[in-house]
């Protein structure tokens, strides 16, 4: 519905919040333009949440900007352009699908006419029109997922802010929530969702914006970061025949799978980067099993730019 | 080994959950303390019955009946209008009752013409209709007519040993034949206080002694049915308690699963979402007194069909009161658990205070003051005055007012701790 607005949908210009002693934002910006699906990632106490949250109206921010199609907001604001879906599955489970779109679209704004036709959208949408008479808590995860997300845009808004909305779902629903957000997007709704899986954000997003200590350390598309983190460079995994020792620290610049059985290292030289990493790994008392060489990843680039795993 | 890890693991849990230490230890003292209070009243020797009383003989016998009941220490008689004895218009027996009727006391006291001359002891013909003392009695309090009825036999016969002596020793040559010189003389010697004393409590016999009938002044055409509504009523506003904070716990569930976010990023906000909640747990209230006093009328005969508008008005004060308290509580708590937790020890308390397990009339002055700091005490107060005073409307509105109040603090207060989820 706001859409047709002028200005950019969604500008964050130097977000500062600090609780206590932690800086959750520390001088972020973001930016999202119209039908675009950003993926906004970071580890655990990056700040994602706080960020989502601040935009959302929920955060006052201790300094910097929020603007809405042009428009600045400050925390207690109205913003209808705004669609939030949490990570929580924030339904009534003891109301049918469409009893719970009805009571969210009301609370939204929506009424008359205009809620009978978005919560018939919302159904056919959301792929859950068979099942809406049904109470929520006998739908599947997937589905309740599903529901969590029509729920935000019941009122149609410009923007649309998912906290991991794939969290917890079978690879099938995954699919078909993307398949919705594509949707979205074709009809000019600009979204922002914060996820784990980087294999997802690296297929799905258009943008990606990495956040770490309250900070944007980097953003662009998948091909732009890749390039800008590693200039044609590989990663080398090495398989190990047992696990990597006990008391053991991992040299600088490589990192171990959560099993112990993997070590990864960033290979810019050719051969001779090969054979001497191999040559670190085995002199700190590691057998290598098998190796392979691939070219780099989001992966590579968060570790690079980050220092840590994405579930760290 | 296996053991200690278990106890170990248990202890743990104890001291790091303060309402389960609550619960185990702050609540059995709080309810030993409050019943104590209660109970201990009984043996109170500074705690007194509250009677009125009424000569209608005006004899010189019940002008020593009312002087010993005066003396008595148990007792606090009031033989006036006016609280301050002596300043107001001397009671009669229609403002003695109305006393009772009003609650000033439980029991009046009326000393019938004819008593003085009828003496103590049932004369020659036993058929003789003797006059009786008359104890109008508020029943609701079960235990104030049975005291004051024990109390004037015994003030009968110390307040006119010389009466007592004289028609006992008539009543005792009538039947046994008289006595002779040396008796006589013995006798005699007794009555001018020259004998040894005559044992206290000799004589007991009721067909001796002050003729006494309870008279139930409180709705005698309803017999005991109208004291169904006070249990309804205390019952009925603790169990509402419980359900509000319950039901407001629904917040707290709300928080956990994200949806109060979403709610609080509506058009409703914050204020809207408590506002809804206050306005739903009133009307949940107020259905459940009112089905649970449906019951009472339909197994229990109590009069609710003949007392809708004071029960409507004051169920409707008193469903307010309780769900703004119930969103006190939830908001209050950081967690379902918490909640109930706190819920079971704050309510189990100020229904025991406030006169929801326990009359408040039965409690000494001091805890009937003190259970006034409670919600339970104002609207259990309310439903007294509608189904068993049946005072006029106009006349409750103490208790709305106070229950008014409160329901504005409360909620003020709920919305106050409700901020924590709003904006950061």
């Amino acid at each position: 519905m706001t859409t047709t607005q002028q200005g950019e949908p969604l500008l964050v210009r130097d977000a500062r919040k600090r609780f206590g002693d932690v800086e959750a934002l520390a001088g972020a910006s973001l930016e999202v333009r119209r039908g675009e699906l950003v993926g906004l990632l970071g580890p655990n106490g990056a700040g994602k949440t706080t960020m989502i949250r601040a935009i959302a109206g929920r955060v006052a921010l201790d300094s910097g900007s929020i603007q809405l199609f042009g428009r600045t907001v400050t925390a207690r604001d109205p913003r209808p352009e705004i669609g939030v879906v949490p990570q929580e599955l924030a339904v009534y489970s003891l109301l049918t699908a469409r009893e719970n779109l009805e009571a969210f679209g009301v609370l939204y704004g929506v009424q008359g006419a205009e809620l009978k036709s978005r919560v018939d959208w919302a159904l056919e949408w959301s792929d859950l029109k068979d099942r809406a008479k049904e109470s929520v808590k006998r739908f599947s995860g997937g589905m309740k997922r599903r529901l969590n997300i029509a729920i935000g845009l019941m009122h149609s808004p410009a923007i649309v802010l998912l906290d991991e909305p794939t969290v917890g779902v079978d690879p099938q629903s995954r699919e078909r929530i993307y398949e919705m957000l594509a949707s979205l997007q074709a009809s000019g709704v600009g979204v922002v969702l914060t996820t784990h899986h980087l294999e997802e954000a690296e297929r799905r997003c258009e943008r990606i914006v990495i956040i770490d200590h309250g900070r944007i350390v980097a953003a662009g598309t998948l091909g732009e970061l890749l390039a800008a983190a590693r200039s044609g460079g590989r990663t080398l995994a090495m398989v190990l025949e047992r696990a990597w020792p006990a008391g053991i620290a991992v040299p600088k610049g490589f990192s171990l799978s959560a099993d112990r059985l993997t070590v990864t290292v960033a290979v810019e030289d050719g051969g001779r980067g090969v054979a001497a990493r191999i040559d670190t790994v085995t002199g700190l008392g590691a057998r290598v099993q098998d190796l392979s060489l691939a070219g780099a990843s989001l992966q590579d680039v968060f570790i690079g730019l980050t220092g840590r795993e994405l579930r760290e | 080994m296996i053991l200690l890890t278990f106890l170990r693991i248990h202890w743990i849990g104890m001291k790091r959950d303060r309402v389960v230490q609550a619960l185990t230890f702050l609540l059995p003292i709080m309810f030993f303390s409050i019943f104590a209070a209660v109970f201990s009243n009984q043996s109170d020797p500074m705690s007194k019955v509250r009677i009125a009383v009424v000569d209608e003989d005006q004899t010189p016998y019940s002008q020593q009946l009312m002087k010993a009941l005066m003396a008595e220490g148990s007792l606090d008689v009031r033989v006036t209008a006016t609280r301050e004895g002596g300043n107001g218009a001397t009671l009669d027996r229609s403002a003695a009752e109305t006393l009772v009727r009003n609650g000033d006391v439980p029991v009046a006291v009326v000393i019938p013409k004819g008593i003085g001359a009828a003496g103590m002891f049932p004369a020659g013909d036993t058929n003789q209709v003797r006059p009786k003392v008359l104890l109008l009695a508020d029943v609701s309090d079960p235990v104030a007519p049975q005291v004051v009825s024990g109390m004037l036999q015994k003030v009968a016969f110390t307040a006119a040993p010389q009466t007592m002596a004289v028609e006992g020793m008539t009543m005792f040559e009538k039947y046994t034949g008289p006595m002779t010189d040396a008796q006589r003389n013995m006798v005699d010697a007794w009555k001018r206080g020259e004998g040894p004393a005559i044992p206290s409590g000799s004589t007991s016999d009721t067909a001796v002694g002050l003729p006494v009938e309870v008279v139930n002044v409180m709705q005698p055409e309803q017999g005991d049915t109208s004291m169904v509504s006070f249990y309804a009523a205390g019952i009925g506003v603790m169990f509402l308690l419980f359900s509000c904070s319950g039901a407001g716990g629904t917040l707290l569930e709300e928080e956990e699963s994200g949806t109060l976010d979403r709610l609080i990023g509506s058009r409703a906000g914050m204020g809207g979402v408590l506002f809804g909640k206050w306005v739903f747990l009133m009307l949940m209230g107020i259905s459940q007194l009112t089905v649970m006093f449906a019951w009472g009328q339909l197994v229990f005969g109590l009069p609710l069909t003949s007392h809708l508008p004071g029960f409507f008005v004051v169920t409707l004060f008193t469903a307010a009161a309780a769900a703004s308290f119930g969103l006190v509580l939830a908001t209050v708590s950081r967690s379902r658990a918490q909640l109930s937790g706190l819920s079971t020890i704050v309510i189990l308390a100020m229904s025991a205070v406030g006169g929801s397990m326990f009359p408040r009339f039965l409690m000494s002055d001091t805890m009937q003051q003190f259970g006034l700091v409670t919600f339970n005490a104002w609207a259990l107060d309310a439903y007294l005055k509608v189904f068993w005073r049946e005072v006029p409307m106009w006349e409750l509105w103490p208790q709305i007012a106070v229950l008014t109040v409160l329901t504005g603090v409360f909620l003020t207060a709920s919305r106050l701790l409700a901020r924590r989820w709003e904006t950061t």
